[in-house]
C-alpha cells in the first residue's frame, strides 16, 4: 500500500506522538513524529556501521524463509523463531499478578504522601454560556480548605481558527455541562465535597445542542462561533485540521484514490447502506487522577496515565519547568484505554493547587467526570462499494458524519482503506460539533466504528454475489496472516456447517460470522533503557515505560531473561519514572514494538561488558562466552561452565550498566497487524437479547513475546467489543444538556454472565524490522472486529441486518419489526 | 455526601424511640446511602435496625411464611420451604441485582427502596418527586426508554423491588409498627401511586417500621414462578418482570394471578392477563393471549414501546415456566 497512507494515519492523529495540548504553546515535535516512516537502511557513509545478518522472516503456516538484512555492529544476533527459543515466545503469568490480586499494588488513587491535601474538581452546570462571575469565597472560608484554583484554561477542546470569533472573557468559555472550572484541595475529601458545594458559578447561558443530528441543522445552535480546530493525543484521536466548516459540521477530510465513478460504472454488482453507532465512554476502572507533590526543587507528579513522558512534557511546558525537574511516576496503572495522555485539566489543576498550598495534592476524577472527560465519537456512516462478479472490488465510497463533542476525530475511514484491495476510493468524514465532553483516543480510534459498517458491508456484498464471506475474504485481501487467520477459523470453528440467514424456526435463532481488523506498525523512538548487572549477579532493567496494566513489565522481563538464559522471574524491571531513561507513551500499539528492541539491545550490550570484564580472568576470550540456563558456557570447552553469580562476582566493579535506545526499523515498509474474529451468538427475537456464545480469534502481532499477555490482551479486547457492540451507549438529555448515566449501573458494561467462550490462535509473523521482532496487540485486538462480527452472526441468525449499536432489546426489537410503529429491517431470508 | 447523626439500635422498641421526624431507617444501606451520595435525600440521623435480632429470620408454618425483613434476599432465596412453596419469591430474591448486593439487601428494604428514573435521582433536575417546582416529568419529553409504559401519565417512574412481584402476587401483608402499636397492609395496598401521592410511593408513614412480612400458604395446586428481563444478565435494573401465581388442577387453570414489576409506576397486577387464564387449560397459546391481554392497556412513550413486547415475553414465558412447562428463560437476568 502507498506510504501516503501511512501519512494520512499521522495526520487523522492515529499515531503516536501528536501532541495532547495543554496549552496554546506550540507543541514540541516529538522524535516519534519523525520517525514513524523509518528512514532506509543508512547507506555504507552514514549511521552506525552495520553488519550483515539472516533474519527468520514470514509466517511458520507458510513455510518460514529468511531475510537478509542491515543491523548496526552493536546489536545482538538475529532471534530464531519463537519455537527455538527458552523464554520468548513461551507463556508467563503476569509479573505482577499476584501484587495486583493481593491488594499491594500501588495505583496512583492508593498514593498517600505524608500532609497531602484532597482535591476535588468542581465542572460547568451549563452545556453552554458564558461565565459571568465565580464566587469562591464561602468555599475558601470553609474550615479545612487549603486552596480553591480557579481554572484559566481548559485543554481538550477544540479552538477557534481565529479567537478574534468570540469576545474575550475573563473566565473559558463553557462550552458542555461538566468542563472544569475550579479545584478546591482541603485535609479531606469530605470537605473539597463540602466546599465543591459553595463555589457560585453565576452563567449567561447559551443554546446548545447535544444531538448529531440536530447539530448538522442549518439553524442549529453553534458550539463554536467559527471553524475551530482539535489537536489529537499521544494516543491518536483529533481530527483533521484546516479543513471546510459550516455550522457545526467541520469537514470534509475528503480522500481519492482512482476513479470511484468509473470503478463503481465497471461493477457488476453494488451494495449501498447506511450505519449507526453510539458515543462509548472509556470507563476505566481507576478514574483520571494525579497525586502532584510540587517541591522547589522538583516537583513530584504520580500519574494515572500511559506516558509518562506526556505527562513530564506537559508539565514543563505548561508551567515552564525544565523537564529536569518534573518527575513522572506510574507503578500500576488501572486502565486508559486512549484517554489518559497528558496532564489533561485534572492534572494542570493539581499542580496549580499544590504549588498554592505547598503541600501534595491529590486528585481524582469521580465516575460522572470520568464519563463526561473523554469518549469515543459516534457516527453515521453511508457506504457504496462496487464489484465484480467474482468478488474484485471496483470502488468504494465512505461518507462518514460523527460527534467528537467540543473535540474533532470521528473519522471512520480506517478499515474502508486499508483493509482490502480496491484501485478506486472515496471516503469524506466530518467532524459535527456538540455540546458535549470531547472525543479522545479510544483503543483503535476510529475503527471499531468504522469496522462495523464496512464489514458489514462485505458480508452484504457476499450476500449479493452469493459467496462465502471467507471466499469473498480471500477474493480481496492480498495480506498474508489475515489468509492464514482466516484458514484457521475454517478449520477450527463451525464455519462449515454455517447454515442459510434466519435458518432456526423458533424464537431463539443462532448464527455465526466473522469480520476482521487491521492496524497499523507505528514505533516511537523515544524508547530508551538501562541494563545492570550487579556483582551478586543480580540483573536490572530501567525504563521511563509504563505498564499501563497490558503486562508490559512482564514482557520485557521475558526480554532481558533470554539474553542472560535466567528465569524471567529473576529480572527486576523498574519502570515508569522518568527518572530512567526516556520510555515511549502507550498509545497506537508502539509499546512492545518500541521499547523490546531497545530492552534486548541493552541486555546483550551488558552481557558483552560482563564478557569482557571477566573474560581476562578465566583465561578465554569474551567471544568464547556465552549464557544459557544461568549458567555462563564455554563454548570450545562444554565441561567447563560457571553459574552466572561466580561470574559476576569476579567483575572489578559493584556494577556494569548498559543503556540502548530504538534505532530505525531495518527496512522501510508499510506493515499491518490484525485479526480474524469468528462469533456465534443466538439472537432471542421475543426479548431483543443477543447471546454471544463462542468467539475464536485468529491474531498476529509479529513475534509474541508473552502469548500469556498477548491472549490476555485479546480476551480484553473481544469483552470491550462485545460490550460496544450490545450495551454500552452515553446517554444525553437532549433537553438540558446532561449526560443520564454518567455512572456503572446506568452505563453498561459487559458483566461476567456476558463472557462467552473465548479461543485465541496467536499467528506469528516475522517481519524482520528489529532486533525482537515484537509488536504491539492492544488496538487490533478485538474491539475493532466484534461489533461487526456480531452483526454479521446476527444477520445469518435472522436475516435482518442490525444498522446500529448497540444491540439493546430496544434497537434488537425495533429492527426486527416488533415495536409497535418501528417498521423494523428488511429480512433477507 | 450530608453529615449526620447514627445510631445504633438493638431491639424495635428502641428504634421506635429513635424514630423522630428527621430519622430514617437504615437496613442494608444499599440504596439509602446511594441516595445519599447522590445528593438526593440528606437525612440529618440514622437509625441503624440491623442489629435488632427480633427482625431476623424465616418461620414456616401452617398458616403461611413469615419474614423478618432483616432477612436478606440471598437468606430467602436459599430457603428450602420458601423454595419448594413460594417458589417466585425464591426466585425474585435470588435473582434480583448481584451476589455481592443480595448478601446486604434486606427484604424490608428491597420493598422500600426508592424508584428509578435518572431524573429522579439526579441533583441537575428538579422534579415534583422530589418536592421542585417543575411542573412536567422530565421522562414524558425526555429519554424514557428505560420508563413506565403502564399509568404513566403522571410520573414515570419504575419501581424495580423484584420480591415486591411475587409479594404481591400471593397476597402477602405487611406488618408495621409505631408508637401507637401495629397495623397490617396487604401488599395491594402497601404502594401508592403517583396520582395519589407524588412524594410517597408507600403507605409507611414517618415513625413506622416494617416488624413482619406474612405470605399466607398457598392453596393445594398452587405454581409459581418470576421472571426478570434487563439489557444484560449480570448487575442489571429490570426492564421487564413478571411474577405468576397459578392454582391448578392438573393442567387447568382455576386461578391466576399475574403481577408486573417495572410495567407502571408501582407493582401491578395484570387483571386482564389473570382473566385470560383463569378457567383455561394452560398452554402455549393461552400463556401469549394472557400476555397480550396484559399490555392492551399500556401507553408507551416516544422510546419504550419495545417494553411492551418485552412484557409480553416476560409474562407467557413466566406462565409457562410457573405451569412446568418451560425451562427458566437464558434471557432472564440475574
Ligand atoms: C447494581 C444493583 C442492582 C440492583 N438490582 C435490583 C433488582 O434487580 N431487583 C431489586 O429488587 N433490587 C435491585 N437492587 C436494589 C437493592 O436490592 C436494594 O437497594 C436493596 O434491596 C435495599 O435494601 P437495604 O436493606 O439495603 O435497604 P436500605 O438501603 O437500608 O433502605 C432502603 C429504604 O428502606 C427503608 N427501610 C429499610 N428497612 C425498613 C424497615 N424495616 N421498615 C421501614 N423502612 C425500612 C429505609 O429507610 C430506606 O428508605 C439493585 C441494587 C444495585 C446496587
Amino acid at each position: 500500500m502507498p506510504l501516503e497512507i501511512i501519512t494520512q494515519e499521522q495526520e487523522q492523529g492515529a499515531q503516536p506522538g501528536a501532541k495532547k495540548v495543554p496549552n496554546a504553546a506550540k507543541p514540541e515535535p516529538q522524535a516519534v513524529h519523525q520517525d514513524v516512516a523509518a528512514p532506509p537502511v543508512a547507506s555504507k557513509d552514514s549511521g552506525p556501521p552495520k553488519r550483515s545478518e539472516s533474519f527468520v522472516f514470514g509466517i511458520p503456516q507458510n513455510g518460514l524463509t529468511s531475510k537478509q538484512r542491515e543491523v548496526p555492529v552493536d546489536e545482538p544476533p538475529p532471534l530464531a523463531r519463537n519455537a527455538d527459543l527458552r523464554y520468548i515466545g513461551k507463556p508467563t503469568a503476569r509479573y505482577d499478578g499476584p501484587a495486583k490480586a493481593m491488594g499491594k499494588g500501588k495505583y496512583t488513587a492508593d498514593v498517600q504522601l505524608p500532609g497531602m491535601l484532597y482535591a476535588r474538581m468542581v465542572d460547568a452546570s451549563v452545556p453552554h454560556g458564558r461565565i459571568v462571575s465565580i464566587d469562591t469565597a464561602a468555599a475558601e472560608k470553609l474550615p479545612g480548605v487549603r486552596a480553591v484554583y480557579v481554572v484559566q484554561h481548559t485543554y481538550g477542546l477544540a479552538e477557534l481558527r481565529d479567537p478574534k470569533q468570540e469576545t474575550p472573557s475573563r473566565y473559558p468559555l463553557i462550552r458542555y455541562a461538566g468542563q472544569p472550572i475550579a479545584g478546591i484541595a482541603a485535609v479531606s475529601p469530605q470537605i473539597a465535597d463540602d466546599a465543591a458545594k459553595l463555589i457560585k458559578v453565576q452563567y449567561d447561558p447559551m443554546p446548545f445542542v447535544v444531538d448529531r443530528t440536530e447539530a448538522r441543522a442549518a439553524d442549529a445552535p453553534a458550539v463554536f462561533p467559527g471553524p475551530a480546530d482539535a489537536a489529537g493525543s499521544a494516543g491518536g484521536g483529533g481530527g483533521p485540521k484546516g479543513v471546510p466548516q459550516v455550522g457545526n459540521v467541520h469537514g470534509p477530510q475528503r480522500k481519492q484514490t482512482g476513479d470511484p465513478a468509473a470503478g463503481f460504472a465497471a461493477a457488476d454488482v453494488v451494495v449501498e447502506s447506511e450505519y449507526f453507532t453510539q458515543v462509548q465512554t472509556h470507563s476505566a476502572l481507576e478514574t483520571h487522577g494525579f497525586v502532584v507533590d510540587w517541591k522547589p526543587d522538583e516537583v513530584t507528579v504520580y500519574a494515572s496515565t500511559q506516558g509518562t513522558s506526556s505527562v513530564r512534557n506537559d508539565m514543563a511546558d505548561v508551567f515552564k519547568l525544565p523537564k529536569s525537574q518534573v518527575r513522572v511516576i506510574t507503578e500500576f496503572m488501572g486502565g486508559g484505554f486512549g484517554a489518559k495522555f497528558g496532564i489533561g485539566n485534572e492534572g494542570a489543576v493539581a499542580a496549580n493547587l499544590s504549588r498554592m498550598t505547598n503541600a501534595p495534592v491529590k486528585l481524582m476524577l469521580d465516575r460522572r467526570q470520568e464519563h463526561i472527560v473523554s469518549n469515543r465519537p459516534d457516527s453515521h456512516q453511508k457506504l457504496k462499494i462496487g464489484a465484480k462478479r467474482d468478488g474484485t472490488l471496483t470502488a468504494i465510497e465512505l461518507t462518514s458524519y460523527g460527534t467528537a463533542g467540543v473535540g474533532t476525530g470521528a473519522g471512520t475511514a480506517g478499515p474502508a482503506t486499508n483493509l482490502y484491495t480496491c484501485p478506486n476510493l472515496l471516503t469524506e468524514e466530518y467532524d459535527v460539533f456538540t455540546n458535549a465532553g470531547p472525543g479522545a483516543a479510544f483503543r483503535a480510534p476510529g475503527h471499531p466504528q468504522g469496522c462495523f459498517a464496512f464489514e458489514q458491508a462485505i458480508d452484504e456484498l457476499a450476500v449479493k454475489l452469493a459467496m462465502d464471506p471467507i471466499a469473498l475474504r480471500d477474493k480481496i485481501d492480498e495480506n498474508q496472516a489475515r489468509r492464514v487467520e482466516r484458514q484457521l477459523i475454517v478449520e477450527r470453528t463451525n464455519w462449515r456447517n454455517r447454515r442459510p440467514a434466519g435458518s432456526d424456526a423458533g424464537p431463539i435463532k443462532r448464527g455465526m460470522g466473522v469480520a476482521q481488523s487491521v492496524w497499523y506498525r507505528f514505533v516511537s523512538m523515544n524508547s530508551s533503557c538501562e541494563v545492570r548487572v550487579s556483582r551478586d549477579g543480580s540483573v536490572e532493567l530501567m525504563s521511563a515505560v509504563q505498564d499501563l496494566g497490558t503486562g508490559t513489565k512482564t514482557m520485557l522481563a521475558i526480554v532481558v531473561a533470554e539474553e542472560f538464559g535466567i528465569p524471567p522471574g529473576q529480572v527486576v524491571i523498574r519502570i515508569g519514572d522518568t527518572r530512567f531513561p526516556v520510555g515511549p507513551d502507550s498509545g497506537g500499539s508502539v509499546t512492545a514494538g518500541s521499547i523490546t528492541p531497545a530492552v534486548r539491545n541493552a541486555a546483550y550490550q551488558a552481557k558483552q561488558q560482563l564478557f569482557a570484564a571477566v573474560a581476562p580472568q578465566l583465561g578465554t576470550t569474551p567471544d568464547n562466552l556465552h549464557l544459557a540456563e544461568g549458567r555462563v558456557l564455554f563454548k570450545n570447552d562444554p565441561s567447563r561452565s560457571y553459574t552466572l553469580k561466580q561470574i559476576t562476582g569476579k567483575l572489578p566493579t559493584d556494577e556494569i550498566s548498559a543503556r540502548a535506545t530504538r534505532g530505525p526499523e531495518y527496512a522501510k515498509e508499510k506493515l499491518t497487524y490484525g485479526g480474524v474474529d469468528y462469533v456465534e451468538l443466538a439472537v432471542d427475537t421475543e426479548t431483543g437479547r443477543v447471546h454471544v456464545e463462542k468467539v475464536f480469534g485468529a491474531h498476529d502481532c509479529g513475534r509474541p513475546i508473552n502469548p500469556t499477555g498477548v491472549i490476555s490482551q485479546i480476551n480484553g479486547g473481544i469483552l470491550q467489543g462485545i460490550s460496544y457492540a450490545l450495551f454500552e451507549q452515553r446517554i444525553m438529555d437532549r433537553k438540558t444538556g446532561y449526560m443520564l448515566n454518567a455512572n456503572l449501573d446506568n452505563y453498561k458494561i459487559l458483566g461476567a454472565r456476558e463472557v462467552p467462550e473465548i479461543e485465541i490462535e496467536l499467528v506469528e509473523n516475522y517481519i524482520a524490522q528489529s532486533s525482537t521482532d515484537a509488536a504491539g496487540i492492544g488496538e487490533s485486538a478485538g474491539i475493532i472486529t466484534l461489533a461487526a462480527a456480531i452483526g454479521n452472526a446476527f444477520f445469518n441468525a435472522t436475516g435482518v441486518r442490525m444498522r446500529s449499536i448497540p444491540m439493546t432489546p430496544a434497537n434488537v426489537l425495533a429492527a426486527l419489526g416488533k415495536v409497535p410503529g418501528q417498521p423494523g429491517q428488511e429480512v433477507q431470508a | 455526601m450530608n453529615k449526620f447523626a447514627y445510631v445504633d439500635c438493638k431491639t424495635v422498641d428502641e428504634t421506635l424511640a429513635q424514630l423522630g421526624p428527621d430519622a430514617t431507617i437504615k437496613a442494608g444501606g444499599i440504596d439509602l446511602l446511594d441516595l445519599m451520595k447522590d445528593g438526593i435525600v440528606a437525612p440529618p440521623k440514622l437509625v441503624n435496625i440491623r442489629n435488632v435480632s427480633s427482625l431476623r429470620g424465616i418461620t414456616a408454618a401452617p398458616d403461611g411464611l413469615r419474614i423478618g425483613p432483616l432477612s436478606t434476599l440471598t437468606e430467602i432465596s436459599v430457603h428450602p420451604e420458601v423454595q419448594l412453596r413460594y417458589a417466585a419469591l425464591s426466585d425474585a430474591a435470588g435473582h434480583a441485582a448481584t451476589p455481592q448486593v443480595r448478601n446486604m439487601a434486606t427484604l424490608g428494604g428491597n420493598i422500600m427502596q426508592r424508584p428509578r428514573c435518572w431524573y429522579f435521582r439526579s441533583t441537575d433536575f428538579d422534579c415534583k418527586k422530589k418536592g421542585g417546582t417543575s411542573q412536567d416529568c422530565h421522562a414524558h419529553e425526555g429519554e424514557n426508554q428505560y420508563h413506565a409504559v403502564i399509568n404513566n401519565g403522571t410520573c414515570a417512574m419504575v419501581h424495580p423491588s423484584s420480591t415486591a412481584v411475587p409479594l404481591l402476587a400471593m397476597n402477602a401483608e405487611v406488618e408495621l409498627t409505631s408508637k401507637r402499636g401495629k397495623r397490617t397492609v396487604p401488599m395491594s395496598g402497601f404502594y401508592v401511586p403517583p396520582e395519589k401521592s407524588l412524594i410517597n410511593e408507600t403507605v409507611v408513614q414517618p415513625g413506622e417500621i416494617i416488624t413482619s412480612i406474612f405470605v399466607p400458604a398457598p392453596e393445594p395446586g398452587t405454581r409459581s414462578a418470576y421472571q426478570k428481563y434487563g439489557e444484560k444478565e449480570s448487575f442489571d435494573w429490570p426492564l421487564a418482570d413478571a411474577g405468576v401465581v397459578l392454582v391448578m388442577a392438573g393442567q387447568h387453570c382455576r386461578q391466576a394471578r399475574v403481577v408486573l414489576g417495572v410495567a407502571a409506576p408501582t407493582p401491578m397486577r395484570a387483571t386482564a392477563a389473570e382473566a385470560v387464564l383463569t378457567g383455561k387449560t394452560i398452554d402455549e397459546a393461552t400463556a401469549r393471549a394472557a400476555a397480550k391481554a396484559a399490555m392492551q392497556e399500556a401507553t408507551p412513550l416516544s422510546q419504550n414501546g419495545y417494553k411492551t413486547q418485552l412484557f409480553q415475553t416476560a409474562i407467557y414465558r413466566t406462565v409457562l415456566l410457573a405451569a412446568g412447562q418451560m425451562q427458566r428463560d437464558p434471557s432472564a437476568i440475574g
